[in-house]
Formats: C-alpha cells, structure tokens, sequence
C-alpha cells in the first residue's frame, strides 16, 4: 500500500469528511447536490472556490473557500523597511494600485508626523480618482461578462482603461503597479504635458459613459438578471460592516471622502450616490454614477492644481525611523474602505502590520445574499461585490 | 416596449463597428512586433549598472555599500565586496562589487533600488523582450550583463540623466578645487617649514594646522 491512500492506524478508509450538514426540504425528490464552484471557475474573478450545496436550482448553502493567493503580505511587512513594503500595496487590489499607496502612505504618514505638500495631494486626488474610473469601468465590464455579454462590454471597458493605464505609465513607469506615492508626498512630478493628456482623457470620459449606459442601463437582459437579485439590506449590510459601492446600494450614506475628509476632499463638490434596494442593479448604477462624481473632482482638481514641492522635506527616504506608537491611515478605495494598521516600535520595520481589506469584508455576506437564489444568479452576485483575489488572500 | 433596450445597444455596437472603419480613434490596437509604440520616458522593467566612460568594470559607479540589496524587496540583489578599491569620477578611493547579480524571474520593477542609492550607480531599464529558454541561469544577470554606459542611460532617459550628469559635473568641479586648495596649502606649509626651519618652529605648525582644517 502506499503512503498516500488515506487509511487510518486501524486499518479502516477514512471517510472524507462531508462539506455540509444539509437536510434535504421534505417535498424534495432527489438529493442535494455539492458542486465546488472554482477555484478555476472563469467567473471567480480569480482563484476563487465556493462550496455550493443545491436543491435543485437553488442554493441553500454556500462556503466561500479562499487562501490560493496567500502571500503573506503581513509577515512579510513587519521583516522589511517601511519603504520596501510600499511596492507590495500594489499588489493587493492589483487594479488600483495608487489607492492602495495612499492608504498605506497615510497610515505611515500619521505614525511618523510627516506632512503632504499641497501639489502632492492634488496629484493623489487625481490619481485616487482615476484609479476608481479604472476600477468601476473594469467591475462593470466584468459584472456583464459573468452575466453572459462575452466580449463587447468588457473590451469596450478595457479600451477606455487603457487611456487611463497610459497616463499612469507616463507618470509612475507602470501602468499597473505604480509603486508612486512616497511618505510625505509623491516620487516624481508630473511629466510635461500630462496634465493636458489627462484633461483630454477627463474630457472624453463621459462620452464613454454615455455609450456604456446606452448599451447597458435599459438593456431588459441586463435588468431581468439584475433587478431584485442579491439584496442587501441597510441593517445586514451596516451589521457585518461592508463598505464602499456595495454599502452604498444599500441606501446608506458612508462615504470616507465625506466622512474623514482625508486629503484634501474638502474642497470638491461632489455628491455621494446612494441605491434603495440594494440589488445588484443597484450596485451597477452606483458604480456609474460614483464615476461621473469622479469625473467632477477630477475637472475640478485639473483645474486648481497648483505649482510646488511633491515631496515632504522631512521625508527620508534611507534610514526612516518612526517613534514608537500606532497608527490606523484609511481612504475609500474604489472597493470599499481600505485601512492599514500599522504599530511602530522605533525600528526600521514596523511590529505589526495590518491591512483591512474592503473586498475580503464585503465578501462575508455572500452566502446571506445567496441562500435561495439559482446558481446563475450566484455568479451575477459575486461579480457585483467586487474582489479581487489579492486583497482578498493578502 | 420590450426589447427598445437592446436595439439601442445594438446600434451602439454597430456605430463602433463601422466607426472603425473611418474613424482612427476607434482603431484601439497595434500589431504588436511589426507595430511599436513608444515608450514612455518614465518607463521601468529591470535595473542596470551604469558605468562613465569606455571600460565597463572600471567606470562601474557602483561602491559595493549594499544598500539596495537591504532595502529589496523580494531580495533579488547580490553582492559581494571587493577587497580592492578602485577609484570613483572624483578621484577619490571606493569600493567595487567582487560579484553583483540580479535575479531578474525575481525582480519586481519597483524601482526601489534606484531611489535608495546614493551613488546614481543602478537605474531602470526599458528593455522588455527578455524572454528566455533557460529558466533559471539566463535571468541571473552578473555585472557584466548588467553595466550599460551612461551613453545608453542618457539615451533612454534623457532628462534624468541630464539632471544627474549635471550635478555630477559641480561635484567634480567642487572637488578639483578642493584638489587645488588642498595643494596650494601643501605648498604654503612646505615654504612655510621651509622658512621656519631654520628660526621657530611653532608660526610653521600653526600655519599648517589653520589651512589643515
């Protein structure tokens, strides 16, 4: 026998231990049905696993399996400089790679005392705000080709991405992992010419926009799979603290650019867009609107951004040190709010860092939003949280 | 009316199809090895040596301090400190790498190392089409593979490299007149010995210790 056959010492199979405890409705013919939706499952958005038991073509219970794309983001941190864990931010919502800078360049901006100039935090806010149209035209893209649209919506979606991606790589050198934002400011200023390209991709925006919704908001496809699919009540969704585009469709007015005021989000006007239902059709017309309140900040911070250092001068970048203490730096990521929580003891690396990740939270009432609904419609719902499967598993 | 939704997304469709045909803007892709577009300045894959003049290992800026390879993040730097010292565009006596490798399979293009070193000695490289059968040794690149001239750097870089040959130059500048200073006060103590050898020695040494500082 070899080593690998799964017998106990007494010499009887071991019994792989079942999945659920599910008792079967009573007017129920047949049985219950196990399927392990991924980790492969092309509309996973990753490596993703859910175990689904079925009654037929209903859920009635959902495991949300995850961990395949564990990198220990944390541990890894608290050995390296503060510095070095900067470009593995990038790496967590690897779609808004400079929101993820902002939030960590907060955290540790708050634990060492160091100040942002101004021209610094105009390019952040134009950068954050970019990444969010970024992400939302993406989520969409992806939420329609879960429901079944292969192709148009998304490659329409990528193309506009990739103005966006071209901006960032004249600015940072990578059009995804950016590693730019610094403690105290930003790495480099602005190239010559960028602030027009951005202004023309600014401009042509809602152009897009305009086409998108006219291909998708009346589409009675679209609104058959979406409309009164997955809700979200304002109490579950406050309760297991979701964040984000997701709290939001639930008629709940949170948002941290309003709330914290972080930055310099003060000076814009914007609104904050909320839903009513908290379906899925709710949480795709948030993300459109939330991006032409993007489009306003961005005109408005096009418009206003000043000359001037991007950098702190009492920013080190060899030989940082913080004093002892403890900081929590968080922002309203395109995904939700996004907290680093970092403890210094006075060395160069940092005793405890953490991340709170917004998709990995907005994924804990998957199975509440789930249980009862088909199988199709699980996919639909998952594409509408939005995660990303490097935040999720860090 | 049942199914208004659709012909509206279809006529989206449809203008963005025939729109390509007439529209350049519309035409999103290039054909990618025949086709190039260019790059950014800004750009970065992987970092490279830069050495000044014509010899690759003697014009290496590098000094050996490993300070890149500390603050790496997924530690793909090697080094090894040369016993012997080499010296750097000022004159002044430094240290060289025995052995500097990167591990590029491993790199992150994070740039990085090029913030942290005080020498201006590693850069980033535009260069992507590093694809390779050999997995492993063919992406360990040693310093010879790594140093590229500054030639190359100012080509890729232009205005960065402009801006730190610049600062370079006033260093070199500065220290040739330290160089000068330094000996015109050699000599001023020499005459001075010279002169005070004979009568009091404590004007020669207060002499040499004054310009000595």
């Amino acid at each position: 026998m070899s080593d690998h056959s799964i017998m106990t010492e007494g010499g009887v199979p071991e019994v792989a231990p079942r999945h659920y405890e599910v008792t079967p409705h009573p007017d129920m013919e047949g049985e219950i049905l196990e399927v392990a939706m991924g980790p492969h499952h092309p509309s996973t958005h990753g490596v993703f696993r859910m175990d689904v038991a079925l009654e037929g073509e209903r859920v009635v219970k959902l495991k949300p399996v995850f961990g395949y794309l564990h990198r220990n983001h944390e541990k890894i941190a608290e050995g390296a400089s503060y510095l070095s864990s900067m470009p593995y931010t990038d790496r967590l919502d690897y779609f808004c790679s400079l929101t993820n800078n902002w939030a960590y360049a907060l955290a540790v901006e708050k634990l060492a005392g160091l100040s942002v100039p101004e021209r610094a935090e105009y390019i952040r806010i134009i950068t954050a705000e970019l990444t969010r149209l970024v992400n939302h035209t993406c989520l969409v893209g992806f939420l329609l080709m879960d429901m079944g649209a292969l192709g148009t919506p998304l490659m329409y979606a990528f193309r506009e991405r990739e103005k966006v991606l071209d901006l960032f790589e004249s600015l940072t050198g990578a059009r995804m992992m950016c590693n730019y934002m610094r403690f105290g400011g930003c790495r480099v200023d602005l190239p010559p010419g960028w602030l027009d390209q951005a202004r023309r991709v600014v401009a042509d925006y809602p152009g897009f926009l305009d086409e998108f919704e006219n291909l998708l908001s009346s589409n009675e496809i679209l609104l058959a799979r979406t409309q009164g699919v997955g809700n979200i009540g304002a109490d579950l969704a406050v309760s297991s603290a979701l964040s984000g585009p997701i709290l939001r469709a639930a008629g709940v007015n949170y948002d941290l650019r309003k709330v914290d005021r972080y930055g310099i989000y003060d000076r814009f006007d914007f609104r904050v867009p909320l839903g009513e239902t908290g379906d899925v059709f709710d949480r795709y017309m948030i993300r459109i609107l939330e991006m032409r309140e993007s489009l306003k900040i961005l005109r408005q911070a096009l418009a206003d951004i000043p000359e001037g250092p991007i950098i702190d001068p009492k920013a080190k970048i060899r030989g940082f040190r913080p004093k002892p203490g403890e900081s929590y730096g968080r922002i309203e990521a395109p995904k939700g709010e996004l907290g680093f929580y970092l403890i210094s003891d006075g060395s160069p690396n940092p005793y405890r860092y953490r991340v709170r990740p917004p998709s990995f939270i907005n994924l804990t009432t998957l199975e509440d939003t789930c249980l009862g609904q088909t199988i199709a419609d699980v996919v639909v719902i998952l594409g509408s949280v939005d995660i990303v499967l490097g935040e999720v598993d860090r | 009316m049942l199914g208004k939704g659709i012909i509206k997304g279809m006529a989206e469709t449809a203008r963005n199809f025939i729109g390509s045909y007439t529209d350049e803007s519309r035409l999103t892709t290039v054909e990618y090895p025949e086709e190039r577009l260019p790059q950014h300045e800004n750009a970065r894959q992987f970092p490279f040596l830069v050495y000044d003049g014509e010899a690759p290992m003697a014009g290496l800026r590098c000094v050996a301090c490993q300070i890149c390879e500390k603050e790496c993040p997924p530690k793909c730097i090697y080094i090894v400190k040369d016993k012997a010292k080499k010296p750097d565009f000022v004159g002044k006596a430094q240290f060289q790498p025995a052995t500097f490798d990167i591990d590029i399979s491993v790199c992150m293009s994070c740039q990085i190392c090029v913030e942290v070193c005080p020498f201006d000695a590693i850069k980033m490289d535009t260069e992507f089409e590093l694809s390779h059968h050999d997995r492993f040794g063919a992406l360990l690149l040693d310093k010879h593979q790594l140093a590229k001239s500054n030639d190359y750097y100012r080509r890729i870089h232009p205005s960065e490299a402009g801006a730190i040959d610049q600062r370079r130059e006033e260093e070199v500048k500065k220290a040739e007149e330290k160089a000068k200073a330094a000996a015109a006060a050699a000599a001023a103590k020499a005459a001075a010995a010279k002169e005070g050898a004979g009568t009091s020695g404590d004007a020669g040494a207060a002499d040499a210790k004054g310009t000595s500082t």
